[in-house]
């Protein structure tokens, strides 16, 4: 297995497995049509992923066998049965057209919780979807006065944003009471708050515009906090907005009061308590501005309830006001002169560079820019945990990952280096380890807009402060190119590392110790079958590492994740704005089973408003990660790191979301295509290695020179 | 690749980890309600302990200046004002403790004062350049103002005759020579 590469692995698009040949159960509708087609596969039964003859033992879990159809909802052929029609559409418009599938089997009978077409209940269903989506709501603003809460649904609107998360509840009603009126705000009733957060979040990394959720007092906006954290923390632009309880019961502990803009304070980037509708022009504008301007970061702004039914004709601000009005935000964008020329003679004498490409890069649009800057300098890229996609991955200067669970080959280049060009990123512990023996030959060149990242974490020679698209394109206008065969021996050098280093801990057969599916080859299998076009959320843990790792990413915004606040429950709702956001790209959410858990109630919002998600479970009944810190450094106390296990099939079956389990590495590719072919949201569910684990890793307070790259054998 | 595989590498210098020592701050900052948390929050959760605080409005009363004292490294308390700047409501942060400035704070103490030594106490308070402003048959208040060190030592001084109660405001800064840090604020 070592000795394979990266890319070196076969597709499983092989000869059907053994055992999968005498499946003649009869398939019914349950097997998705139109596969095979798009995924030049021939249709025989051999590539199905679910066939029962891979499982004996759990038969129960294939949609196949038990003649369920969870998927007919998806089936356009058969959404006359279901009470979600009109999605006919297929979702690659160059689709081909799919094969007839013979006589249609008699349905079986339904198991599902699905409502029967027809019943009282599916007329429930789709009247909420309709009223949801307000189909056919006649707006009625002409009839009344303007009130607070329809200040803030034109100020949204005004930032080009048109969704919103949300959770309603008591005192925030007199906004839900205005969305009629709205009919151009998309309003998504998501099931938690911390879903809505996330949500937000999701949507604002894929797009690059200002996220939005709400909740109500309370409970509502306290279940928004890890969310808004998980903005802080990694720079995105969301607005929160909460209800509060009417001005004169404030600090009365009425119910459902909390001081929340107390607990929201010291992380977000501003946050206000509106009491006066007159004010909330202004605020809505300014808290969007600071969302948005500079380092991005989240505004929370709790609103009372009787300023969102206050009467009000005060005018929204314009942008030039908005900033007029900030004296004491004034970021600076363009990097000082004399220190923009010190970067360009940093960069001219380095024999040994290395650009560390972070999250501003994506945040500023800046690919371009260090695009530009590698190739004329010939410096290799490496980047971030969300420095991902800041480069295309098969760009030939495009490094590698960097850090604790990152290649080897390009920390060893950060440490050989002796200049690190660092933009827009934030020398986290997870990147440098022990600082004191980081980098320890380099000049470091430290780029952010953030004036309180330079020398926080590292002390650096030549800081700048400024927008790293404008930074960079300023050092650009400095820089002569380096001559044809400059650097050519470094290049080399770093060649020879980056084959070395690629080999280990690959298992391109897809099978780990003993056979058991391996989890880096699922990922890179996701990444290859979406053409690496599609954005890919991960959760946190071993998961998130494995994706960092293996996705291939070459789009910016493609990579979603959590990465300072290391928020567990994360993919799933950020997906759903993410898909949200960009309808034309697929999402998947990668998930663990520890994360997945977390936030599994978002499954009914994802078919509810029908987001279409991919959610890909890399289930190995464990926090992996907690796991492998207890291998290594507990001494395998394994405390409550192992997970019991719904079965995730029948799970999503009772949402009515077409499922799949996986066992092995040959099923891993045509699950993914057959999930893909869903018009809709739709689940994969990969039974991977219980104790694989990610290598090469750096134990926390070492430095990066010593990572641990194989634990219990070769294998590994 | 190592240019000199033969001489270790010298330690890279942790930021924040030099000799602690008092610094001052100015900070001028809009006058609205939940600043001084703010302030407060972001020192806390830097782990400074907020040693003297003084805040009051200025000519402006849409605009209010703290004077911060607070103990910590160079880089560390640098740090802090690079992230007090980074408050929207914050407009303006200095670091004044290596400039020429006058810092005075106000202390008033109530000292035990019988008929017996009433006399010796008016004389050092004279001396002292404070003052009386109030008496009774038991003691007095006495006012002072001056440096922290001046304070001190007025105390250290009246600590022998007994202090029943004490007050300090906490030192207030200004810059000597004509610059301003309130003009400098609004251009």
């Amino acid at each position: 297995m070592k000795s394979m590469t990266r890319g070196g692995g076969a597709t499983p698009a092989g000869p059907p497995g053994p055992g999968a040949a005498g499946h003649d159960q009869p398939r019914g509708r349950a097997q998705p049509r139109g596969r095979a087609q798009r995924s030049g596969h021939e249709p025989q039964a051999g590539h199905e992923p679910t066939s029962s003859g891979h499982e004996p033992t759990s038969s129960g879990h294939e949609p196949t066998s038990s003649g369920r159809a969870p998927q007919a909802g998806h089936e356009p052929m058969s959404s006359g049965h279901e009470p979600q029609a009109g999605h006919e559409q297929p979702r690659n418009p160059d689709q081909q057209p799919r094969p007839e599938p013979g006589p249609e089997p008699r349905p079986e009978p339904r198991r599902s919780h699905e409502p029967a077409a027809g019943s009282p209940v599916a007329e429930a269903v789709e009247r909420a979807r309709r009223d949801m989506l307000r189909e056919g709501a006649v707006p009625r603003l002409a009839a009344r006065a303007r009130i607070g809460a329809d200040v803030v649904c034109e100020a949204i609107l005004r930032q080009g944003v048109d969704v919103l998360w949300g959770y309603p509840g008591g005192v925030i009603l007199p906004l839900y009471d205005v969305f009629v009126d709205h009919p151009e705000l998309r309003t998504i009733l998501v099931r938690h708050e911390q879903g809505a957060a996330h949500a937000a979040d999701g949507y604002a990394r894929a797009t690059g515009r200002v996220g939005v959720c709400l909740g109500t007092s309370g409970p509502g906006a306290t279940n928004l906090v890890s969310g808004l954290a998980t903005a802080q923390l990694d720079s995105i632009p969301v607005v929160a907005v909460t209800g509060n309880v009417p001005a004169a019961l404030l600090g009365k502990d009425a119910f459902q009061e909390i001081d929340i803009t107390g607990i929201t304070l010291p992380m977000t980037k501003h946050n206000y308590l509106v009491r006066d509708a007159n004010d909330l022009p202004r605020v809505m504008a300014e808290a969007f501005y600071i969302a948005r301007t500079g380092r991005p970061g989240p505004v929370h702004i709790d609103i009372t309830k009787d300023a969102l039914q206050q009467e009000t004709d005060a005018p929204h601000p314009t942008d030039d006001e908005v900033a007029a009005g900030l004296p004491g935000f004034r970021p600076t964008l363009d990097g000082h002169p004399r220190q923009v020329r010190l970067v360009a003679h940093e960069i001219a004498r380095a024999k040994r560079p290395v650009i560390l490409a972070g999250h501003g890069i994506l945040i500023a649009d800046a690919t371009d820019e260090l695009r530009a800057l590698a190739e004329r300098a010939r410096i290799p890229v490496t980047w971030t945990l969300l420095g991902i996609g800041a480069i295309d991955e098969t760009h030939p200067l495009a490094y590698g990952y960097m850090g604790m669970h990152g290649w080897k080959h390009v920390n060893r280049a950060i440490q050989a280096a002796d200049l690190l060009i660092a933009l827009g990123m934030r020398f986290d512990d997870r990147v440098t380890g022990n600082v004191r023996t980081y980098a320890p030959h380099a000049r470091i060149v430290h780029v952010d807009i953030d004036p309180a990242e330079i020398g926080k974490n590292v002390a650096v020679e030549v800081p700048v402060v400024g927008d790293v698209k404008r930074v960079l394109t300023a050092v650009l206008a400095h820089l002569r190119p380096v001559a044809d065969g400059g650097r050519d021996e470094y290049l080399a050098q770093l060649a020879e590392w980056r084959l070395e280093s690629e080999a280990t801990s690959w298992h391109g057969s897809g099978a780990w110790r003993g056979g058991q599916l391996s989890a880096d080859y699922v990922v890179s299998q996701i990444g290859e079958a979406t053409g690496h076009d599609a954005t890919l959320v991960a959760d946190v843990g071993q998961n998130q590492m494995w994706v960092a790792r293996y996705g291939g990413f070459r789009r910016p915004n493609s990579h979603l994740s959590s990465g300072g606040l290391g928020t567990m429950g994360y993919a799933l709702p950020a997906s759903m704005g993410a898909a949200v956001g960009r309808p034309d790209k697929e999402t998947w959410a990668i998930c663990g089973d520890g994360g997945f858990q977390m936030t599994i109630q978002e499954l009914a919002t994802i078919v509810q408003d029908r987001i279409p998600v991919r959610i890909a479970i890399l289930d190995n009944h464990k926090l992996g990660m907690i796991r492998q810190w207890q291998e290594l450094f507990y001494g395998g106390n394994y405390h409550s790191s192992h997970l019991f296990s719904p079965d995730y099939v029948k799970l999503a079956d009772a949402y009515g979301i077409p499922a799949w389990k996986v066992r092995t590495p040959d099923q891993v590719r045509p699950a993914i295509e057959t999930a893909r072919a869903v018009d809709g949201p739709a689940l994969v569910w990969f039974e991977i290695a219980q104790e694989q684990n990610v290598f090469p890793i750096m134990p926390a307070g070492k430095g990066l020179s010593d990572l641990i790259e194989t634990w219990g054998g070769a294998d590994e | 690749m190592s240019p000199e595989p033969h001489a270790p590498p010298k330690p890279r210098a942790l930021p924040g980890s030099g000799e602690a020592r008092r610094h001052v701050l100015v900070a001028i900052v809009n006058n609205r309600t939940g600043v001084l948390n703010r302030v407060a929050s972001l020192m806390r959760a830097r782990s400074f302990n907020i040693e003297t605080l003084a805040v009051s409005h200025l000519d402006d009363p849409a605009i209010s200046r703290m004077t911060i004292t607070i103990h910590g490294d160079d880089v560390h308390v640098e740090q802090a004002t690079k992230h007090l700047y980074k408050l929207i409501d914050v407009l303006k942060v200095q670091d004044v403790t290596d400039e020429p400035t006058v810092q005075h704070e106000l202390a008033l103490l109530k000292v035990r004062a019988t008929d017996r030594i009433r006399g010796e106490l008016i004389a050092i308070v004279e001396m002292y350049k404070a003052r009386i402003v109030d008496m009774s048959p038991e003691s007095v208040i006495v006012e002072t103002t001056g440096s922290e060190t001046e304070v001190d030592a007025l105390i250290a001084l009246l600590r022998g005759y007994g202090i029943k109660e004490m007050v300090r405001t906490g030192t207030v800064v200004m810059s000597r020579g004509p610059q301003s840090i309130e003009e400098a604020t609004k251009r």
